[in-house]
């Protein structure tokens, strides 16, 4: 017995060590949170290499600080030049925006639509990677200790970029959109189809759960639905580059993210939302005549200015601003606009 | 001291410090999670696997040689967010193989350990897939030419990175 044990020796011990190894993976397969143990050794493996990570963070940012802002100030001045005139075109555009979004606002103060915005986001800096081809994800220096949670968003001044996965009390591992185990809602900007934005084994993201009858253009911008309650609605995560029928009756949708999730440097995460309701104040004063215009739509025209007497001192001419039109096709009562 | 079964030459069984028994795999995972943030083509290489398949080879004793390949692997899953074991088990095996072959063949000879990390890479990737998509669940994806071009480039690289690490090999 003894000279069987000891020249199969090797092999027993690779079979009981490959054997505890398989029951362990089978316990996690199983189970849908983590015990202390498995956390306990993440935490050991987190430890022994963020701090090398975050240390080798804080050379490189230091000295291309350094460099960019100190040593390298090579045609500054032009680009400050160039970055005026912008400026100057972007204010155009802002005020042209702004007056759209102040008539979405009223319309949606209207209709009673409640919406979440993010109220406050705390800046992080990716500071290392799984290290793993089949593991899209990466380490963040903010952890507990700075008031981040599990399933916060995460996102660039680009786009979306994921959601934290585990909290340690220094560093966070954020789970990226393009891992086969991430999952977003979202939706296309101008064909308004909801769907699952999902990432592929091999590092592209898709969108499902759109059926594929529906017309779905190349270069159509994807958002947030909002329906994951993790990110709010709205926000940008890619560019449709391809659409081909996919499994059962849905189409594959192949988007480029927003975000660059190759080279992520710095994100932010969303560490408060607030749900609020759009308030008419919010887009600046709003008269009764508006309101009466649109919820009364069969009014006619001419006789605003005696509804604006009952209820509203101001007619259109003082405020300076154009009465908001009735809709051209006129819903009724019954069926107010929703 | 010990005999390859092939030539019957002898060949040397080597140790390493504690500093380096630990220190070097520990350098190795945290290579392979900072690089590639900076240079995405280094995401080809595994440099926890070449350090297994290193101090397997070096070490020439089956048990050593899995319990490195046990524990670098274990470590490289904890910093994912998978399952423990998918690497854990792995690196194992790759550990195994590599020192019962140590012993067998010359593995000093930078021919022999070329060929033996590409055959280990394609070992590694081959059990990865098969506990990861068996076992766990996870959808993957096979590509003979990327997998293979790979296992090129980790062969090549490896054998710049052994003469490297051999500067740390100390003589039983």
């Amino acid at each position: 017995m003894e000279t069987v044990l000891g020249r199969y020796r090797n092999l027993i011990v690779l079979v009981g060590i490959l054997f505890a190894q398989v029951v362990g993976l089978a316990v996690q397969v199983k189970r849908t949170t983590e015990t202390e143990s498995s956390l306990l050794i993440r935490v050991w493996a987190v430890h022994a290499v963020t701090p090398l990570e975050k240390g080798l963070g804080w050379v490189q940012t230091s000295s291309s600080s350094l460099w960019r802002n100190y040593l390298y100030l090579r045609g500054v001045r032009a680009e400050n030049r160039d970055l005026k005139q912008q400026l100057e075109q972007l204010h155009i555009e802002q005020a042209r925006l702004k007056q759209d979004a102040d008539q979405a606002q009223r319309l949606q103060s209207l209709l009673a639509f409640r919406q979440q915005y993010i109220s406050e986001t705390l800046a992080a800096q990716v500071i290392g990677s799984s290290g793993s081809d089949q593991s899209h994800s990466v380490y963040i220096d903010k952890g507990a200790h700075d008031g981040l949670k599990p399933d916060m968003a995460v996102i660039t001044l680009d786009g979306v970029v994921g959601k934290v996965l585990r909290v340690f009390p220094y560093t966070s591992l954020v789970l990226l959109i393009d891992d086969p185990s991430s999952g977003v809602g979202v939706i296309l900007d101008k064909a308004r189809l909801q769907g699952v934005l999902r990432g592929t084994p091999a590092g592209e993201i898709t969108v499902e759960r759109v059926m594929a009858d529906e017309q779905v253009p190349v270069g159509e911008k994807v958002l947030t639905s909002g329906g994951d309650q993790i990110f709010v609605k709205g926000l940008p995560v890619g560019t449709v580059t391809q659409v081909k029928p996919g499994a059962e009756l849905f189409l594959s949708i192949h988007v480029r993210p927003a975000a660059n999730l190759n080279k992520l440097e710095e994100v932010l995460v969303v560490t408060k939302k607030v749900e609020k309701q759009a308030e008419p104040g919010d887009a600046g004063p709003v008269r009764a005549s508006d309101i009466l215009a649109l919820r009364l739509p069969s009014v006619p025209l001419k006789d605003a200015p005696n509804a604006g007497e009952v209820s509203a001192e101001k007619s259109p001419s003082d405020s300076g601003k154009k009465p908001i039109p009735p809709a051209k096709s006129q819903p009724s009562q019954e069926n107010p606009p929703r | 001291m010990s005999r390859t079964s092939t030539s019957g030459a002898q060949v040397e069984v080597f140790s390493f410090s504690a500093p380096v028994t630990f220190g070097i795999p520990l350098i190795a995972i945290f290579l392979q999670a900072w690089l590639p943030l900076r240079l995405s083509w280094f995401s080809v290489l595994d440099l926890p696997l070449l350090v297994t398949i290193f101090f397997a080879m070096a070490r020439r004793n089956p048990i050593t040689g899995l319990l490195t390949g046990t524990f670098i692997g274990l470590f490289q899953d904890a910093l994912t967010h998978q399952a423990l074991g998918v690497y854990g088990i792995a690196k194992t095996v790759v550990g195994y193989g590599a020192s019962s072959l140590g012993i067998r063949i010359d593995s000093e000879n930078p021919g022999a350990r070329m060929l033996l990390t590409l055959v280990f890479y394609v070992v590694h990737k081959s059990v990865y897939f098969l506990i990861a998509a068996g076992l766990v669940g996870q959808s993957l994806r096979w590509d003979w030419l990327h997998e293979i071009s790979s296992a090129v480039a980790n062969a090549i690289f490896g054998v710049l990175l052994y003469s490297l690490l051999d500067r740390f090999k100390r003589r039983i």
